[in-house]
């Protein structure tokens, strides 16, 4: 009996939203009196007994190279062995990039109940019932898993990783590995910048900013916060910025801790994407934008005059003015 | 080359969310249905794309729902797809309705299966890597492009921070997003024969339900927005800082 953590790597580096998931498995395995196991696949570049400081206490190592690069087919045949020969009861992902593709095929597998987009532990009391997020976070459901196994994706930047004491027993897995059919030919990451998705802090432009000309105003506040940059839709359809930086309903859904909006009128649409910000800030000149209804705090005002002072603050307080 | 894409209905993105029977069911008065936007914008459209580069491509539509679903399967067929297969039978349990889809696929014989990243209302984003494991077929999750050469894929999916490029042998199963391609509006000449191509109603096969909702809830409201001078930004800080402590 066990609560099982998907330990999600890209390239042996453990994710941070991996730490997300092995302190929310943690307190559940301990909600439920159980042990927390982790799973990590292919090489690590990262000292895995140190996770122990995040609760988890045995780490099963399957180091194949077949598992170096992501395919979802593969991981989950692999993770089903080990949930198998674990007897984990409930298995932990990251519902991210990686977790949306191995989640639920595991789920289909072991004909476990799946809860994708998991916000908060579950109750256990009576039942399994666990909170998630749906309408693109204008409402959340309360999901009853009524299987044998459970398996939960939890949505980034919902759970605050806890760091405390302890080292994890670390032991090498003997799985059956498939020969990957996917295969990796590149990888292009934009560099220097804090991943849109994984972001603690975001600055977004909209058409406010008149042309892509001006996004300097952004990145520089950006860069100040050590934040990631982001737009809304129409910004995007016009090539002003690329569409991986598009959030919204139909881009990318965010949850950062401070999601600051600049010259964005604050659309429905785009307030799917981001209304699970824990707070929102909203610079437009017009006071009758319905993104103020949204925001927690704002300023009417002239973006080009406003942000490069609250850029000048933001050094000032953080030292590097 | 046959194309299976699998569509869903959804409210419309500006419809009100509210629910009834003790917060147990959505409040369906009033609210217009659409086509998924991650089904119809770029599934679909990637997929009249392939055809449209090769027309010997056969394309497919499936939907799961009761018979409200044709207005929306008959939106999409206007838009492209030779014919559409709706499964009669409605569900919220994601394994339920990818058995389903599962089912339709077996019977026929699908090399490719294209998804909506998720659903705009239930956000679950499963349904694709479900049919991909019961089928026993690669899945590519959040693919932003998509390229057929012969009886390859090359497929871009996102990855935190970046993306990667993968090729990957069909049969395979990929979920749709932004990048995949352009929102298309249906033509006259679209909507006309849309209305005679034909649409197969099938039974469901037996399949398990593994999950249940139990409630719904409203996030609670924002205590309203504290406004700062426009001419005190600094101020703005101070609060993020001090207040919110958020930097």
């Amino acid at each position: 009996m066990s609560v099982l953590i998907f330990i999600d790597q890209a390239e042996g580096h453990i994710k941070k939203a991996s730490y997300e998931a092995m302190s929310y498995g943690a307190k559940l395995a301990a909600q439920l009196g159980v042990q927390a196991e982790g799973v990590v696949l292919g090489a690590a570049k990262e000292d895995l007994a140190a996770l122990g400081k995040y609760g988890v206490q045995k780490i099963h190592h399957v180091n194949n190279e077949a598992l170096n690069h992501f395919d979802a087919q593969v991981f989950t045949k692999v993770i089903a062995q080990v949930v198998e020969k674990t007897g984990a009861q409930v298995v932990v992902f990251s519902n991210n990039v990686d977790g949306k593709g191995i989640a639920p095929r595991l789920a289909a597998r072991l004909k476990a109940g799946l809860v994708p987009g998991a916000v908060a532990l579950p109750e256990t009391g009576n039942g399994f019932v666990v909170k998630k997020n749906v309408f693109s976070g204008k409402a959340f459901a309360n999901i009853a898993v009524n299987t044998p196994i459970k398996i939960i994706a939890l949505n980034p930047n919902s759970f605050k990783p806890e760091e405390g004491s302890g080292t994890a027993e670390v032991v090498a897995f003997n799985a059956t590995v498939d020969a990957p059919k996917v295969k990796v030919t590149s990888t292009n990451k934009v560099s220097g910048e804090v991943p849109l998705s994984e972001a603690s802090i975001v600055v977004s432009g909209g058409r406010g900013l008149k042309g892509p000309e001006n996004w300097g105003l952004i990145e520089d506040l950006a860069k100040a916060l050590g934040a990631a940059t982001a737009c809304s839709r129409p910004v995007a359809d016009v090539h002003w910025r690329p569409h991986h930086e598009h959030v919204g309903q139909t881009g990318l859904a965010i949850a950062p801790d401070l999601y600051i909006a600049v010259g964005i009128s604050g659309a429905i649409q785009h307030l799917a994407g981001v209304n699970r910000s824990k707070v929102i800030v909203v610079i437009n000149k017009d006071p009758e934008a319905p993104f103020f209804k949204a925001a927690d705090y704002g300023i009417v005002g002239d973006a080009f005059e406003v942000v490069p002072k609250i850029t000048e603050a933001v050094k000032k307080l953080k030292g590097i003015a | 080359m046959k194309i299976l894409v699998c569509i869903s209905k959804t409210p419309d993105t500006t419809a009100k969310i509210a629910f009834t029977d003790n917060n147990t069911k959505f409040a369906q008065d009033g609210v217009q249905w659409i086509i998924n936007p991650y089904d119809e914008w770029y599934a679909l459209v990637r997929a009249i794309e392939l055809k449209e580069k090769d027309p010997s491509i056969v394309l497919h539509l499936v939907t799961v729902g009761a018979a409200d679903t044709e207005p929306i399967i008959r939106k999409a067929l206007a838009l492209g797809g030779d014919e559409a297969i709706r499964v009669n039978a409605e569900s919220h349990d994601s394994y339920y309705i990818a058995s389903q889809i599962a089912e339709v696929a077996r019977q026929g014989g699908y090399d490719l299966i294209f998804t909506g990243r998720e659903t705009i209302d239930y956000n679950g984003a499963s349904i694709g890597g479900m049919v991909a494991e019961l089928l026993d077929m690669p899945y590519i999750p959040l693919a932003t492009k998509f390229e057929l050469n012969g009886t390859t894929a090359t497929i871009t999916r996102e990855i935190e921070g970046g993306e990667e490029i993968c090729e990957v042998p069909l049969p395979l199963v990929v979920s749709c997003q932004k990048g995949m391609a352009e929102q298309r509006i249906p033509n006259m000449k679209g909507i006309m024969s849309a209305r005679t191509k034909p649409l197969k109603v099938v039974e469901p096969t037996a399949a398990d339900t593994l999950t249940a909702i139990a409630g719904f809830g409203l996030p609670p409201a924002k205590a309203g927005v504290k406004l700062v001078p426009a001419d005190n930004p600094a101020e703005l800080v101070r609060l993020l800082h001090e207040e919110a402590k958020v930097i």
